[in-house]
Order: structure tokens, then C-alpha cells, then sequence
């Protein structure tokens, strides 16, 4: 891959940097997650921990690095010769989400200030498929961008001290859910029953960056009944192989 | 079963390395926040460096042994007592069941270690016994909880006094930082004043973060989340320099204008709400 573009930097010696160009695309995405397949392909895991946001990647070290400057140039050197075969295709789910006021805090509030119906912003909010850039913020916080430009607001002035767990929300140009009880400064609009996170499985999550997420409204009863599977342990969540 | 929390402190939690390679799910690193200090309790009870042991920060737990046990507690200055009888940090200790210990305060530094033969035997999660919720299902030891703690067997007296503990480093004032990926976007006179200025640990500090109390002028342009670490210094547009501990995020979007050396975080570690410090940039 052409590597020219890119910027090396470091994080005290603890870590090196690449940066993409600062923008927010899945080409950008698509790239860093095969740099990251690649650099996880020859460093062993207990020793090097890849992680990526919109538009770089980080490369933490458990130990010092001896030679910040060698290690820079084994990456570039690694990634100059790797040729991109593919696009990165990540796994499908479709999330339920309920948009009942019970939930939607403050979408009757963003309905006004985008001037749209509810039902309006509900069909365009369920139409996109999303991608999941990176979890950050709190564990199992997904980050998903594509949100339609029609719902694109900025997020609360003063943050809520206290955002439901499942929440979901919007703010700028991404639309996410709150794996848990959290403070939180995005306007919620909807509820995802859910579990996303839970720390007790040896794979905490089943998503990972570069998944794709698709919303599907449904009404207080059923996410009632989503609950009540989850509770059960017989709720399974939606993965599809191809969207329709 | 081990070590009974008869009271709980301000805030007492079990603390080993951390998590490692959980980043890519937003989990944070946590683990003792003076690692150095942890690492230390560790080798004077014969323990590998990172097994878990006790964070107690200001005021200490009072707590009482259910069985014998072969412990030590390491920080910078500490009035604790055990049976009313006055103990040393540094010097491991035979305890013996029904003894009941009292972390009274920590008198000097911020942080103290309490290390047993064989580690604190909580859950694992996620790879770490590190306390953090939602990973681990409290934040903290609660009062009443029964800490399990394991068998004595094996017990080999470690020559303590072959264990140099850099208690000078760990209560400088001077803390060591590395240029971060946003700092040339600072201006020349700003970098200057930061870099000059005598600084103070604000009342929010905690093992997410600390922030200083001092304001500077940013002008920076904002830019996408990033990739963070414990140790980054972020610059928020309000003008404030953030510090970023052993339970910050993953990522952050505020520009990272400096990243600590290890020693640095654990020296920061010691120090609590109105002390002073100074940023030494490391020339590279």
C-alpha cells in the first residue's frame, strides 16, 4: 500500500501512531483495518495491541520500545510491501430499536429542530447501513458512521448525568448506543434492548470495527419481549449474510 | 477464606497490570496506578511483580485476617496499625488469623500497596483481577466483603533489604513527559508557558484522570477521536491540561499535547489534590 500519504508519530515509547488523512470515509476505514489485520499478522498479541479510531491506528507496546526508530521502519516497511487484496467485508447484524417516547428523550426536540415528523425520522434513521469505525468511550460503545444528513445535529449542550443503558443516540454525523448506565451528551432517540457488552464471556462483544449495522424499529411490546428472551437466554441476535 | 473488610477506606480496590489488548473493545488498561510501588509489595513477599494486590488511597481499610497470611504494605509515608501496634511500610510481616489491620492514612504520597504472599484471589475478568465496573462487578472492595486470598504454602523469606525502593523519584515534583502527536500545533509562546509554569493537581483527580488546576489559551483546531493512553495529556478548549490515568478511555478528541514516561504516571500517582508539579519535556 502507498504509505506516502501516511504520518508516523509516537506516543511516548510506549506506542507508534499512523495517521490517515483527517476525514471520516470506509475507503480510509477499509485501508486501516487491513494495516491493522497486517501488523496483528506478525506481532504476537500478548506483546502488541493494535487499535484503530476514525482515521488512525495505534500500536501499543506492553513494554518500552528499545528502538522507537527501527520498530517505525519494520511497520512502513511492512506496509509498503503488503498489497491491499480486498476489501474489508465485516460481519451484518440488524439491531432492533424501539423509538417509543418512553425511550426517545429527545427526539420529539430534534423532530422540531430538523423539521421532520417522527415517523419521518424513524424510517430514515432504520433505512442506512452503518458502520462500525471503532469502540470506544465506554466498552462496547459502538461508534457507527452514515448517518443520514438529514439527522445530523450537534450533541446536548450540558450532558445528561444519566443515559439508560441501550440508549440510543445521535450526534453530528454518528448515531451510536450506550452499552450501559452512563453520563452522556448525545440526543437519545430510541432504546436497542440488546445486550452489547457483557464482561463475564470470554468474547465479550460479538462486533468488531468494520462491521456493518442495520436498525429495525419495534414497538415497546416487542422490545419488552426482546428483554424477556435476553433474560432467558434465548434471544439471538440477527446476522444476515447479505442485505436485501 | 482471606482478608474481611471491616471498614473500606475511600477508596480500596485490587489492582494487578491491567488489560492488555482490550482497547479495540473500549476497555481501559486500569491496574495499580503506581505500578512501580505495586511491583515492589510484590517482590517483598516473594510475589511475581504483577500478581494483585490492595490500592489504598488517602484514608486505608480497616480490615481483619480470617487466616494467616504473609503481607507487606509499600508507599512513601503511612501511619498503620496492627492490633494498635504501630507498623513500618517496606518490612513484610507475618499476620495471623483474627489480627485485624488498620490503614489509618497515608501521611506522604497519595497511594499505598498492600501486597500478600500468593496475591488477593478475586475474579478474573477479561484476563486482570483490576477493579473497574462494568468489567469487574464493583469498582472497589466493599465493607463486609471476604477477600479470598491463597494458601501459604511455599512461603520463602525474601532478603528484603535487597529491594531498593526509589522513594526520592516517586515524591519529585518534576514529572517527565515525551513531545505528544498534537504538541507542534501549539503555538511557540504557549508551549513556552506551559512548559514554565509551576502546576496544581486540581480536587478532580481519580484513577481516570487529573486534571490541573491552571488554564491556558487554546486555539487548536478540533479533530477526530484518537487513540489515547494512560499518560497522555490532553488540551481542552476550555483551556484545560487533562492527565489521563490507568482507567482513561481508549480514545479521546481532545488534541494530546504530551504522553508521561511510566515513571511519571507512577509519580503522579503519589500525589494528590493541591500538590505542585513541573513538565520536563524529554529531548528526543
Amino acid at each position: 500500500m502507498n504509505i506516502d500519504k501516511l504520518q508516523f508519530k509516537q506516543l511516548g515509547k510506549q506506542a507508534i501512531l499512523i495517521l490517515w488523512e483527517d476525514k471520516m470515509n470506509e475507503t480510509t476505514l477499509s485501508e486501516i483495518l487491513f494495516a491493522k489485520k497486517k501488523i496483528e499478522e506478525i506481532k504476537v498479541k500478548e506483546i502488541v495491541e493494535v487499535n484503530n479510531t476514525y482515521n488512525s491506528l495505534i500500536i501499543n507496546y506492553v513494554f518500552t520500545i528499545n528502538n522507537i526508530y527501527n520498530e517505525t521502519s519494520v511497520l512502513k516497511d511492512l506496509l509498503e510491501k503488503a498489497n491491499i487484496d480486498k476489501i474489508y467485508e465485516g460481519s451484518k447484524y440488524i439491531l432492533p430499536v424501539c423509538y417509543h417516547k418512553k425511550f426517545s428523550l429527545d427526539l420529539e426536540e430534534v423532530c422540531v429542530q430538523k423539521k421532520l415528523e417522527v415517523e419521518e425520522f424513524i424510517s430514515t434513521h432504520t433505512i442506512p447501513i452503518y458502520t462500525l469505525y471503532f469502540m470506544g468511550f465506554l466498552p462496547g460503545f459502538l461508534y457507527l458512521g452514515g448517518l443520514p444528513k438529514s439527522l445530523q445535529i450537534s450533541r446536548k449542550k450540558t450532558p445528561r448525568l444519566k443515559v439508560e443503558k441501550g440508549s440510543v443516540g445521535i450526534g453530528e454525523k454518528q448515531t451510536g448506543i450506550y452499552p450501559q448506565i452512563s453520563a452522556g451528551g448525545w440526543q437519545i432517540i430510541g432504546n436497542c434492548p440488546v445486550t452489547l457488552f457483557d464482561a463475564s464471556l470470554k468474547k465479550p462483544t460479538p462486533f468488531s470495527a468494520g462491521d456493518q449495522i442495520k436498525f429495525k424499529a419495534v414497538n415497546l411490546e416487542e422490545h419488552q419481549d426482546i428483554l424477556n428472551k435476553i433474560e432467558l437466554g434465548k434471544y439471538q441476535l440477527e446476522k444476515v449474510k447479505e442485505w436485501e | 477464606m482471606g482478608v474481611k473488610v471491616i471498614e473500606k477506606g475511600l477508596l480500596t480496590s485490587i489492582q494487578d497490570r491491567g488489560r492488555f489488548g482490550y482497547a479495540q473493545l473500549g476497555v481501559p488498561q486500569s491496574g495499580a496506578m503506581d505500578r512501580y510501588s505495586a511491583k515492589i509489595a510484590n517482590l517483598l513477599v516473594g510475589n511475581e511483580a504483577f500478581k494483585a494486590v490492595m490500592e489504598i488511597t488517602l484514608l486505608g481499610p480497616l480490615l481483619e485476617f480470617t487466616k494467616d497470611a504473609f503481607i507487606v504494605l509499600v508507599g512513601i509515608e503511612a501511619n498503620i496499625r496492627l492490633n494498635g501496634k504501630e507498623i513500618s511500610l517496606l518490612k513484610p510481616f507475618k499476620v495471623k488469623k483474627g489480627d485485624r489491620l488498620h490503614i489509618k492514612q497515608i501521611t506522604k504520597g497519595a497511594r499505598l500497596y498492600l501486597a500478600i504472599f500468593g496475591g488477593f484471589q478475586t475474579e478474573v475478568r477479561l484476563e486482570s483481577r483490576s477493579q473497574f465496573y462494568p468489567i469487574t462487578k464493583t469498582s472497589s472492595v466493599e465493607k463486609g466483603e471476604l477477600i479470598a486470598i491463597s494458601k501459604n504454602e511455599g512461603l520463602k523469606l525474601v532478603d528484603f533489604a535487597s529491594v531498593k525502593y526509589k522513594n526520592k523519584e516517586l515524591t519529585s515534583s518534576v514529572i517527565e513527559v515525551f513531545k505528544g502527536p498534537e504538541w507542534d500545533q501549539v503555538p511557540l509562546v504557549l508551549q513556552e508557558q506551559i512548559l514554565s509554569a509551576e502546576l496544581t493537581i486540581s480536587k478532580n483527580n481519580s484513577r481516570m484522570a487529573y486534571q490541573l488546576q491552571e488554564q491556558f489559551p487554546n486555539t487548536l483546531a478540533g479533530m477526530l477521536s484518537q487513540p489515547v493512553l494512560p499518560g497522555t495529556v490532553q488540551f481542552t478548549p476550555d483551556g484545560n491540561l487533562i492527565i489521563l490515568m490507568r482507567d482513561a478511555q481508549t480514545t479521546g478528541g481532545y488534541p494530546r499535547i504530551f504522553q508521561l514516561t511510566e515513571d511519571s504516571i507512577n509519580s503522579l500517582a503519589q500525589k494528590k489534590q493541591g500538590d505542585k508539579l513541573k513538565l520536563e519535556l524529554i529531548k528526543t
